[in-house]
């Protein structure tokens, strides 16, 4: 297969250890454009292959915008938009406005949580190159995967699998695109 | 990475094979009855929602579910039709059935949080044979209770009144009323559980769709997987997404049902005017889930043979819980009964006199019996670990748990400060049949719920198959 229609090389492996030690190996030998597939999540495979995430961040951000947005919103109405005296108690009477500010603070870090995941995975997507390859379909099930993809600077068709061959996997297939 | 750190995972993954008890990751490998595999557990719990042909104990359930969602159409239509007015309630009880009943189903619908979102921040793994199937009794018991207030509006159809919005009438909701804070809490509360449950389902729904053979599967659950494809960058997102859900479940949870109990609190009326409503509610609506989670639990398992995988020890361990929460629950009747006498308030006296020996006097004894009295049966270990037994414990503590809430909405409004405002509450056929109605659309969401959803989190128990003996051979 020519290069262009190649999205990567991936291995297949039958535990979780073989994969977490084949992305070490790989991220030492410079690979970065790679991927790892496993039917569970592994602790510290994504860190293993260089992979970030800013979630956390995402998050405290949202619940801070939903918090003091939804305190705004009771200020608001209750001191500018429709004072009303009731018997001559506070306007601004913050202790009730405190279950409305955290419901919405939970609930606007929980919609960023979500859908943070979601669009920093890229997700949905329906169509995907790795799903051509054959036997993808036991990454959801019973096998582990290493992807090295040909946009990595480094990758080389034939030593990129000479490399994927040396971890000794089950096999090496091409990935096309 | 170096050589070094390689030589630990080996030396780590040598040393788990010698304790063989816990999994790499972990995990005690003695959650799983019997010699589990990866292929195994797919098969068990993935079978279920691919195969055609469903027991006919499910058929049964679910014509009998599904007629009584009929019903609970039936008796909604009335309502639009005639109003509030079809129910018992009335002044001085204008809060009946619909309050108890909305009540009682948030507190169901708390274990379901509880299980999935504190056992896990708590590292109890045994959940997670459980979790996925609370979670999903949570969302569609907050569907049952959510409907209850809006029903009761008197006007359902004007319901995003309750919302603030920028509307023509130049009006805001009463933020300072509870029953405001009950539509954010609720509204939140359905919101993120619904989120917690996709984002948990996402991966085993990958798993139900590669499994799939026939077509419309594979559509049907390559949509919902949103082309999940198990990546490693995936699951880092997934899972900080998903312990943050839980995180912000946890003090959520609290939060609503100390909400819901702010509704009683906040008012005047002697029996609600407590400060001890939230941490009581909280325990009592944890309680009542899990006997709820036992009750559906039990039968299911039997039907589709899932003992490997729900094992005694779930259903010792939910047990236990109920009993803890139950005794928090009896302590809460007694100190709302000394802390009547001992204020020295006569409404207050008068309230807890009534209650027990005025005219709902036996309903009061009936909660007694099956909320305070049965449970303590499960103190023996015989008893929790007797599945027909445990049963009929979780059928009388839901029963007693609606009690309780009908006990608190009733007998505290319907004699209050002025005898000349006194008055009785008679549930009509309306009420009984939109309480019942409502069972039946909790029940058929749960028939199609175990028929086309994967009940159990394949990918959790995978975690759990993972075993140690597997990475020495590499």
């Amino acid at each position: 297969m020519s290069d262009k229609n190649l999205f990567g090389l991936a291995a297949e492996f039958q535990t979780h250890d073989e994969l977490f030690r084949a992305a070490e190996k790989a991220f030492a030998v410079g690979y970065r454009k790679m991927d790892g597939f496993a039917p569970f999540p592994i602790e510290g495979l994504a860190d293993a292959l260089g992979k970030k995430n800013r979630i956390p961040l995402l998050v405290l951000l949202g619940g801070i915008i939903g918090g003091a947005g939804a305190y705004y919103m009771q200020w608001y109405a209750n001191m500018v938009s429709y004072p009303i005296n009731i018997g001559g108690r506070p306007m601004h009477s913050w202790p009730s406005f405190i279950p409305i500010t955290f419901e919405l603070t939970v609930l606007c870090a929980g919609l960023t949580a979500f859908f943070g995941a979601l669009a920093s995975s890229g997700l949905p997507r329906p169509y995907h190159p790795m799903f051509n390859l054959p036997d993808f379909e036991r990454a959801s099930q019973d096998r582990f995967f290493l992807c090295i993809e040909t946009r990595d600077p480094a990758f080389d068709p034939a030593r990129t699998r000479e490399f994927l061959e040396s971890l000794q996997p089950l096999r090496v297939a091409e990935v096309p695109k | 990475m170096n050589g070094n750190e390689s030589k630990q995972v080996s030396a780590n993954s040598v040393s788990s094979v010698v304790k063989a008890k816990v999994s790499p990751l972990g995990y005690p490998t003695n959650l799983l009855v019997g010699e589990q595999t990866f292929e195994t557990v797919n098969q068990t719990i993935g079978s279920v929602v691919l195969q055609d042909r469903q027991p006919r104990p499910w058929w049964i359930g679910f014509t009998v579910a599904f007629a009584l969602l009929m019903v609970f159409f039936f008796a909604v239509a009335w309502l639009l039709i005639r109003g509030v007015g079809i129910w018992g309630v009335n002044i001085p009880v204008a809060w009946g059935f619909a309050i108890v009943n909305f009540v009682w189903w948030i507190g169901i619908a708390h274990a379901g949080t509880f299980i999935s979102a504190i056992l896990l921040l708590m590292f109890q793994h045994w959940r997670t044979a459980i979790n996925r199937f609370a979670e999903a009794m949570t969302l569609f018991a907050i569907a049952c209770a959510g409907l209850f207030p809006l029903l009761h509006l008197g006007r359902p159809w004007v319901f995003y009144w309750l919302l603030p919005y920028p509307d023509t009438m130049g009006m805001w909701p009463q933020f300072r009323s509870p029953l405001v804070w009950d539509v954010f809490a609720v509204g939140t509360y359905f919101t993120v559980s619904l989120l917690f449950w996709f984002l948990g389902l996402i991966p085993d729904l990958a798993t139900v769709r590669d499994r799939a053979r026939k077509n419309w599967q594979k559509i049907f659950y390559g949509v919902l997987a949103l082309g999940w494809r198990n990546s490693a960058a995936h699951w880092q997102r997934h899972q900080i997404a998903y312990l943050l859900l839980a995180g912000l479940a946890t003090p959520l949870v609290l939060s609503v049902h100390s909400v819901v109990s702010l509704d009683f609190a906040v008012a005047q009326v002697p029996g609600w005017h407590s400060t001890m409503f939230p941490p009581y509610f909280v325990a009592g609506a944890i309680y009542s889930g899990f006997a709820m989670v036992l009750t559906i639990v039990i039968p299911v398992r039997k039907i589709y043979r899932l003992e490997n995988l729900i094992t005694l020890r779930h259903f010792n361990n939910m047990a236990n819980v109920m009993l803890v929460t139950g005794l928090i629950v009896a302590y809460g009747y007694f100190i709302e009964a000394f802390m009547s006498w001992y204020s020295g308030d006569i409404f207050d006296q008068y309230m807890m006199t009534n209650r027990a020996f005025g005219p709902y006097g036996w309903i009061f004894w009936a909660l007694m019996f099956f909320n305070v009295l049965v449970p303590q049966a499960l103190w023996s270990a015989r008893i929790r670990r007797n599945l027909v037994a445990l049963f009929l414990v979780a059928l009388a503590i839901n029963l007693g748990m609606w009690i309780e809430r009908f006990v608190i909405v009733v007998t505290s409004l319907h004699r209050d400060f002025v005898p000349s405002s006194w008055g009785m509450f008679f549930p009509t056929v309306w009420d009984w049949a939109t309480l019942f109605g409502s069972i039946g659309l909790f029940l058929t969401l749960l028939f199609l719920f175990v028929r086309f959803l994967p009940m159990i989190a394949i990918s959790e128990s995978r975690e759990l198959v993972a075993e140690p003996q597997k990475a020495t051979t590499a």
